[in-house]
């Protein structure tokens, strides 16, 4: 096997516009992925329970009174909602991959707009992909922003109104009742024309009266005004829950995602070419006449591939980890998760070779199979419908991109699924790939 | 009998009975003879007829449906229609490669020894990819001869070849016969048949039709003297072909 594979090594040497070709096209195609995964997409689909009563829609604050259900009428613009009654339909929705995320708003969020004591707090539940998490957060995000900024406005107008009340006077009302307020002017003048008048123990203790009432009223709404504008910048919170692993930034995602992409067309296409041109030369029936097992001449072209995509998509990871912050104490993991990924990869290759009597051949199939492949595996649950998307999966599990994927995240980003599930999934896959190849080769002399 | 002559006249090859299927169709079909050392074989027939077929069965490139190959001890020398060697590799790189992988005792002697048999010794540094079609060939019949085998298969070995560089690939093939070589060739070429094999099989839709010389042949359709493709062809006809 070693002088085949020294054979190899000398040709690809010899074919240096090959090898170029192999590197750049697998980047510039991972640059493309990741300059596109910094968009979203236009309306998620996202589970929505409103918990709520609907007596409770309309929040009054001063004298201002907002009607809620209009701003779930601009997060909806953004958004595919999917009405739910609890939270515990709206968890199952995510889990199933129905949504890509669920939005709770508790039923207190009122209470406490209204209050304004304690900012109102609304849950966004995510599954636990980078991908997802991000298209559902930037958009609800900036819809919970446009929400923020409305209710903070018409916030400080209550609290101006309430500034202005103590310092003018008026009549706001009070549990059902008005109340009369002398304002902190009026006092003012009030008890310095008292203080000048009035003797010791002057029959004007009502008006001084008045004075002491408006005086604890006064320190306890200036109290209330603090705690108002301390939730202006903020009246709504939200609390994000996930529901498998931990969240991973989509700069880190994008990483993973560029060198699954790389690995994959390098390891693909080097297999599936080297195995082919085996026959493009008409070599492949000389060497498996007694000179080498068809098996050994398999492993030799996973050995190839997988070596050199590794070697190839390290070095681009520690390129990028110059630039991207990671985490290098997990460099084991990345070794690990690129070296069985490629091996993945180069057992999809050779099965793909197996099949082409010609590089030209092969590389065409290896690159058809592989682009709706890597695109397959980064649909989003909730982006298409329940029933494709379970497909998707299946597909997606089929082939080596997704776990690679998934290991990879996994082994820069300590994402989920965990790094050994996935593992042993992409084994799986290289053992079924190099049965298929043999298969394929027995019709083949 | 002395053993000495038990051993002249046992076959360097020997097929019985070979059949090979693909699916319904019959590619071969109950094919038996034998070839002595140092002899040179032609077979010859129409396309189609299972010239190939016969020779990676004998090859050990393919599995017979039915039937037996009596092989010599060590490897029966191969050499495809299509040159089977590597274009980005030197003529020298190809040879040593192929050595290796054959497993000989001492790999560059029998690559010094192929170089000097085929005359490319000058040429040996260059890619195979530059080199012409004929010469090409003859790299491709080294590879085949690495092992030194008892028989050397070689399947339409002059095809792509001009006249001048066919002639030398003949008086190559003649003298490996005379050191003892039992070589078997397909050709389409009658006219080479008649002058280069001591015997020729006649194959057609996968029935060996006749094997003996190609004078015999003649004989047979009772055209002795008369052109040897025209006999052959007369031949097929009143075979049914």
């Amino acid at each position: 096997m070693r002088w085949l594979l020294l054979k190899d090594l000398q040709i690809l040497r010899r074919s240096p516009l090959l090898v170029a070709l192999l590197v750049i096209y697998p980047v510039a195609i991972a640059l493309l992925i990741g300059f596109a995964l910094s968009r979203s997409p236009e309306r998620p689909r996202v589970a929505f329970v409103n918990l709520v009563p609907p007596s409770e829609n309309v929040i009054t604050l001063g004298n201002q009174r907002i009607d809620a259900s209009k701003y779930s009428s601009q997060l909806f613009q953004s958004i595919q909602p999917v009405r739910v009654s609890t939270r515990a339909q709206a968890i199952q929705k995510v889990r199933s991959g129905d949504v890509l995320a669920a939005l709770i708003i508790p039923a207190d969020v009122t209470q406490r707009l209204t209050s304004g004591l304690s900012p109102a707090q609304v849950e966004v539940i995510y599954n636990g992909d980078a991908l997802k998490q991000s298209f559902v957060q930037s958009t609800i995000s900036s819809k919970l922003a446009e929400a923020n900024a409305a209710l903070a406005g018409t916030l400080k107008t209550v609290a101006a109104q309430d500034v202005d009340l103590l310092l003018r006077g008026g009549t706001f009302s009070l549990l059902g009742r008005q109340v009369n307020i002398l304002g902190l002017r009026a006092t003012q003048a009030i008890v310095t024309a008292s203080r000048g008048q009035l003797p010791r123990h002057s029959p004007a203790r009502a008006a001084l009266g008045r004075v002491s009432q408006f005086a604890n009223l006064a320190v306890a709404n200036l109290d209330l005004s603090k705690q108002v504008l301390s939730t202006l910048s903020q009246p709504l919170q939200v609390k994000s829950t996930l529901l498998h692993g931990r969240r991973t930034p989509l700069d880190s995602f994008a990483v993973a995602v560029a060198v699954a992409v790389s690995l994959m067309f390098v390891c693909v296409l080097l297999a599936a070419g080297m195995l082919a041109l085996e026959r493009e030369e008409n070599a492949f029936g000389r060497l498996v006449r007694g000179l080498v097992r068809r098996e050994s001449l398999l492993a030799e072209k996973m050995i190839l591939a997988g070596g050199c995509s590794f070697l190839v998509t390290l070095l681009m990871l520690m390129g990028i980890g110059l630039f991207v912050g990671l985490d290098w104490s997990r460099f084991a993991l990345w070794l690990a998760a690129l070296l069985v990924g490629a091996l993945a990869f180069a057992g999809l290759g050779v099965a793909i070779g197996s099949l082409a009597r010609e590089v030209r051949a092969a590389s065409l199939l290896a690159l058809l199979l592989s682009l709706p492949l890597a695109f397959l595996a980064l649909v989003p649950s909730g982006a298409v419908a329940v029933g494709l998307y379970d497909v998707v999966r299946v597909v997606s599990a089929a082939f080596p991109f997704k776990p690679a994927l998934d290991a990879i995240n996994t082994a820069l980003n300590g994402s989920e699924p965990g790094l050994v599930g996935s593992l042993l999934h992409l084994l799986g896959l290289a053992a079924a790939f190099g049965v298929i190849a043999r298969l394929a080769l027995r019709r083949f002399a | 009998m002395s053993s000495a002559t038990s051993a002249a006249s046992a076959p360097a090859i020997a097929a019985r009975g070979l059949t090979k299927r693909y699916g319904e169709r019959e590619a071969l079909r109950d094919v038996t003879f034998e070839a002595r050392p140092g002899e040179r074989m032609g077979i010859i027939g129409p396309n189609g007829a299972g010239k190939t077929t016969l020779l990676s069965i004998l090859a050990g490139i393919q599995s017979p449906s039915a039937g037996d190959v009596t092989r010599p001890s060590g490897r029966v020398g191969w050499v495809p229609q299509q040159p089977a060697v590597y274009s980005k590799l030197s003529v020298v790189e190809n040879l040593r490669l192929f050595a290796r992988l054959e497993r000989l005792a001492d790999p560059e002697a029998a690559v010094e020894r192929m170089l000097e048999q085929t005359g490319l010794r000058d040429r040996a540094d260059e890619e195979l990819g530059r080199l012409s079609g004929g010469n090409r060939q003859r790299v491709n019949v080294a590879v085949g001869l690495l092992a030194a085998p008892a028989v050397l298969l070689l399947d339409e070995p002059s095809s792509a070849l001009d006249p001048r560089q066919r002639e030398r690939l003949w008086q190559f093939i003649g003298g490996l016969a005379s050191e003892g070589t039992s070589v078997i060739f397909s050709t389409h070429n009658v006219g080479e048949a008649e002058h280069y094999a001591e015997r020729v099989l006649v194959l057609a839709d996968g029935e060996l039709l006749f094997e003996g010389t190609p004078a015999r042949l003649a004989e047979a359709v009772g055209g002795e003297g008369a052109d040897f493709e025209a006999a052959f062809v007369a031949f097929l006809h009143a075979e049914g072909h």
